[in-house]
């Protein structure tokens, strides 16, 4: 049996990364075109991964489903990305951003993983900066920074609503320079759909080509999984539509140990699902909390004539108008963290409450911003006795200045004027923390597999801090696995070519064959989006914002009659050996219908609040996640042994030595 | 709502494609026009029918990844979005709705309306980015001040989501408006001056080299650019190259 170590190095946390730096063997450049490196996925982790390597001198191998490394997941963040550069001079430090990361990850992350994190930082910058990522900048030239939710100092980089996009771009770039060198090879639309295990170590993988339906064999001396969240799950979520666990899970199957699947952030404001053929969901940046208030009718049936068309929230008197997060956190009132915004969001909408035709959703108005907004500006213009309209007007401008492309996108997307009428939102899955078990070099406990960005489980603990995952992946890429895996590969310098006609290869290969033939054959009655769709309803109801023992265990086994009924009577029309979306589709669907059930497993494991994790059992006096350091500051990693039902647990202790545990307190 | 739609099928590249028509009832509204394929994509697998491929993946207006010629534009009749973006409210119950793929020489369809444009990938190749190790040796990103005005239009260059949509829309099937928007980015900035003759030579010629057609000033692409990329960019090209040239 796998036994977990760390490898976290000895010594001071400040000096750890340096001394472990020094002290690792290295591969000489010429060995290192004898080399081979497989990268699947190419978002901001997978992506800077390949071109660091590949600069390097290995040969890299790198993998994505998409048409291009450009369109990953990773381009969609629009926030920012943070780096402890004190360029405001407002005391910010590399302690500082290690400090809020670990306790905004409700310290269940590893201290020393972080501490790395944010001393290279800084370097992420830099490095983007030189590639060209044009970053906004002040009048003076210099590089601007915003601040972000859960800190005190202002250490969020940013390029206008599209960070993602930018530094994404830039790895791109970085990437193209080392495929027109011939350093990587570029393996577009290909999904991977299993590692080929040697001798116990990670040495290959069978990817599907996914324009011609072909399986093919590819070989390495190590392969990198960086192939993002698992947030789809549920169905609906912020992710891209694409996005799945289906690699991550594969290696798991292999012996890749599971860590904290339960760790899911559902996020506060996204725009409401409209109705049944729905097919993804739309984050709205959480900024907005800071000036529009949250609320819901407080008459039931004010609530069912609004979900029937019958009422407008203009309609209902500032008496009739429960403003529940005011009510219940009078300290932090619509500004509580996304957790407690989530859940208080659920149970008003759960009870009745809800604010559209599916009855979730709730009210985020901006009407008191606009009108205190105005009297000031009329103040300052100097406007004595101004009408109702004129504040309204001077109050909306200041409004569109601030949020105003938001304010857009919300109006394209729900078709209402946010003005004049106010937004509704409701909480959406958007990021997981959890993902594969990693040691301090981000290797798996399969011996040259590797695991890095969000797929990975190390650096956020229970809950993430906004502009922080673009930071470690990009972290991981360039800065980190460069160097681990150097230290791996130099015991690997005599082996040679891996060749692919070995029977490891065979076997995967025909396993995964048989598994597509089986869904073209099977000729079912039910589509595959119709089981993602049941599945997504079992984990939102039953392992989503709230969770209890109840229903965890209920959900487990509705996920298990879920999967038994896929595997009998799923269709997959087309064929084999042609571009086939929905073969795609079922291979994923049933990966996550695996996941699922661990997800629930570990939740059930968990008896304790933290972060993303909100037990109904486990609360305070006034309704807070209640923490068990005692008893469960550890890392769950669960080892498969055949069925997610029989996974078995180990414990990683997580160890603060530098951090003092506390409760994270809101009020 | 009812809709008539008028489809590309087309099974491979090497196939003939055709136009089928499909109905599709009940749509609401408030779908997006990605939404009401996927309807009538259900609908198609209950019949065992192979449904219609078609790219896709944020549904956010970023990735690119969508493409869709709708009624002849590329993304369809609104401006300033994508085809994931595009709503059917933008439709009138009853309306017939064509939808083809992208259609230009240097983008062979591969499947239905799914196009190759791996002709973008291998200009972006061929220079677009800066030469800069990735070692974490840079210099201190505030060491080179860069005035507001460049960053905002470099940024603005950088925008573009590679989609397509100015090469679909124009009559000569150029990627004028694409390429521009790379080359600018880097050459509003001093860390991209040092290669900037080098990059548009390449990056041009390989646009040449993929069957790209010529730009005649016709500007149908800077109307269907979904990220509002500016001709600008194609004349500050046009200067570039020809400095790299003298
Ligand atoms: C709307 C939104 C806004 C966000 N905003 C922010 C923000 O402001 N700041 C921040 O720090 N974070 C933000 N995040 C989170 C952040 O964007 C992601 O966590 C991060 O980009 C993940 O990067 P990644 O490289 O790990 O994975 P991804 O970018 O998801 O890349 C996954 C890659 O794997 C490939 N892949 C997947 N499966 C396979 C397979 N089986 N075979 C081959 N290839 C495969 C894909 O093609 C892709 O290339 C946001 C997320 C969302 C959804
Ligand atoms: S320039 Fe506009 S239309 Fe052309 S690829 Fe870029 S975003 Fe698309
Ligand atoms: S699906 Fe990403 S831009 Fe449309």
């Amino acid at each position: 049996m796998t036994t977990l170590n760390s490898r976290v190095p000895e010594g001071p946390i400040k000096d750890k990364w340096t001394t472990y730096k020094e002290n690792i063997d290295l591969v000489n450049p010429a060995n290192k075109r004898n080399i081979d490196i497989i990268v699947v996925g190419t978002g901001l982790a997978g992506g800077s991964a390949a071109a660091s390597l590949a600069e390097l001198g290995y040969n890299v191998k790198a993998f994505a489903y998409q048409d291009s490394p450009r369109r990953a997941h990773s381009i969609a963040a629009q926030g920012g990305i943070n780096a402890a550069k004190n360029y405001q001079n407002d005391g910010d430090s590399n302690y500082r951003l290690f400090y809020d990361t670990v306790k905004g990850g409700d310290y269940r992350s590893r201290e020393a993983n972080v501490y790395r994190l944010a001393e290279v930082s800084g370097a992420i910058i830099d490095q983007c900066v030189a590639q060209g990522v044009p970053f906004a900048r002040d009048y003076g030239g210099l590089l601007d920074n915003r601040s972000f939710g859960g800190v005190l100092v202002s250490r969020t980089f940013y390029a206008k609503g599209q960070t993602g996009q930018q530094l994404l771009l830039g790895c791109y770039s970085a990437m193209n320079r080392q495929i027109a060198r011939g350093k990587i090879e570029m393996f577009n639309r290909h999904e991977m759909l299993d590692v080929v295990k040697i001798d116990g170590k990670a040495r290959g993988i069978i990817a599907r080509n996914l324009i011609t339906g072909e399986l093919e064999r590819h070989s390495a001396h190590a392969v990198v999984i960086a192939t993002g969240g698992y947030g789809n799950v549920y169905f609906l979520s912020t992710n891209a539509m694409g996005s799945n666990a289906t690699a991550a899970w594969k290696v798991h199957k292999k012996g890749a140990f599971f860590a904290n699947p339960c760790m899911t952030q559902i996020h506060p404001t996204c725009i409401p699902r409209s109705g049944d053929y729905q097919s993804k969901l739309t984050l709205m940046s959480e900024s907005l909390r800071n000036d529009g208030r949250i609320w819901v009718p407080a008459k039931i049936e004010d609530a069912k004539a609004i979900q029937q068309g019958k009422l407008k929230p203009t309609e209902i008197a500032e008496e009739d108008r429960d403003y529940y997060l005011e009510r219940r956190y009078p300290a932090y009132g619509n500004l509580v963290p996304r957790d407690v915004a989530s859940r208080a969001a659920k149970e008003r909408c759960d009870a009745g409450y809800g604010v559209n035709a599916t009855g979730e959703a709730v009210y985020l108005d901006f009407a008191s911003a606009i009108h205190r907004y105005g009297s000031e500006q009329a103040k300052i213009h100097g406007i004595s006795n101004p009408s109702k309209e004129k504040i309204t007007e001077l109050g909306e401008a200041v409004i569109e200045e601030k949020y105003g492309n938001l304010f857009q996108m919300y109006e394209k997307i729900v078709d209402d004027n946010p003005y004049k009428t106010p937004m509704m939102i409701y909480p959406a899955t958007h990021y997981t923390m959890g993902g594969v078990w990693v040691d301090y070099n981000l290797m798996t406990t399969v011996d040259g597999l590797y695991c890095i960005g969000e797929a990975n489980f190390s650096d956020h603990g229970a809950n993430r801090l906004g502009a922080s995952a673009l930071m470690q992946g990009l972290a991981d890429g360039y800065f980190v696995l460069p160097y681990t895996i150097g230290a791996y590969l130099s015991k690997d310098i005599r082996t040679g070519k891996i060749p692919t006609d070995t029977k490891e290869f065979d076997e995967a290969e025909k396993q995964a064959q048989e598994r597509l033939e089986f869904f073209i054959n099977n000729k079912g009655t039910h589509s595959v989006d119709y089981y993602h769709k049941k599945l997504g309803l079992v984990m939102w109801n039953k392992v989503g914002m709230a969770r209890n023992e109840k229903n965890l265990k209920e959900a487990i086994k509705e996920i298990q009659e879920i999967r038994e009924d896929f595997w009998k009577n799923v269709k997959v029309p087309g064929e084999l050996n042609e571009m086939n979306v929905e073969l795609e589709k079922a291979g994923r669907v049933a990966d996550f219908l695996e996941l699922g059930e661990l997800f629930a497993k570990d939740a059930l494991e968990r008896n304790e609040s933290c972060g993303g994790h909100f037990r109904e059992e486990y609360v305070t006096e006034d309704g807070e996640a209640l923490r068990d350091d005692e008893n469960y500051a550890y890392v769950a990693a669960w080892e498969y042994t055949g069925k997610p039902s029989e996974a078995i647990l180990h414990k990683e202790q997580l160890e603060f030595k530098d951090i003092e545990l506390k409760t994270r307190s809101y009020k | 709502m009812d809709l008539t739609l008028k489809i590309w099928r087309q099974k491979g590249p090497q196939e003939k494609g055709q136009m089928v028509e499909y109905k599709v009832t009940d749509i609401s509204e408030h779908m997006s026009f990605l939404e009401m394929m996927d309807v009538l994509n259900e609908s198609l697998v209950a019949k065992n029918e192979v449904p219609i491929a078609f790219d896709h993946d944020c549904r956010e207006g970023i990735c690119g990844m969508c493409s869709l010629h709708i009624n002849g534009e590329p993304h369809g009749p609104d401006r300033g979005i994508t085809t994931c973006q595009l709503h059917m409210r933008t439709f009138k119950d009853g309306d017939t709705i064509y939808i083809e793929p992208w259609r230009a020489k240097a983008f062979p369809v591969i499947k239905d309306l799914i196009v190759d444009r791996n002709a973008f990938e291998r200009i972006q190749q061929a220079g677009g980015y800066i030469s800069v190790n990735t070692s974490g040796n840079t210099q201190d990103a505030n060491a080179i001040p860069i005035s507001k005005h460049n960053a905002d239009l470099s940024m603005d260059a950088a925008a573009c989501i590679g989609c397509g949509a100015c090469v679909a829309s124009c009559k000569n099937s150029s990627a004028m408006l694409f390429v521009s928007a790379k080359v600018s980015q880097f050459a509003l900035l001093p860390q991209g001056r040092v290669e900037a003759a080098d990059r548009v030579r390449n990056m041009v010629a390989q646009m040449d080299a993929e069957g790209f057609g010529n730009c005649t000033n016709t500007g149908a692409c800077e109307v269907e650019c979904p990220k509002g990329i500016s001709l600008d960019n194609i004349a500050r090209m046009n200067r570039e190259y020809l400095k790299a040239s003298i």
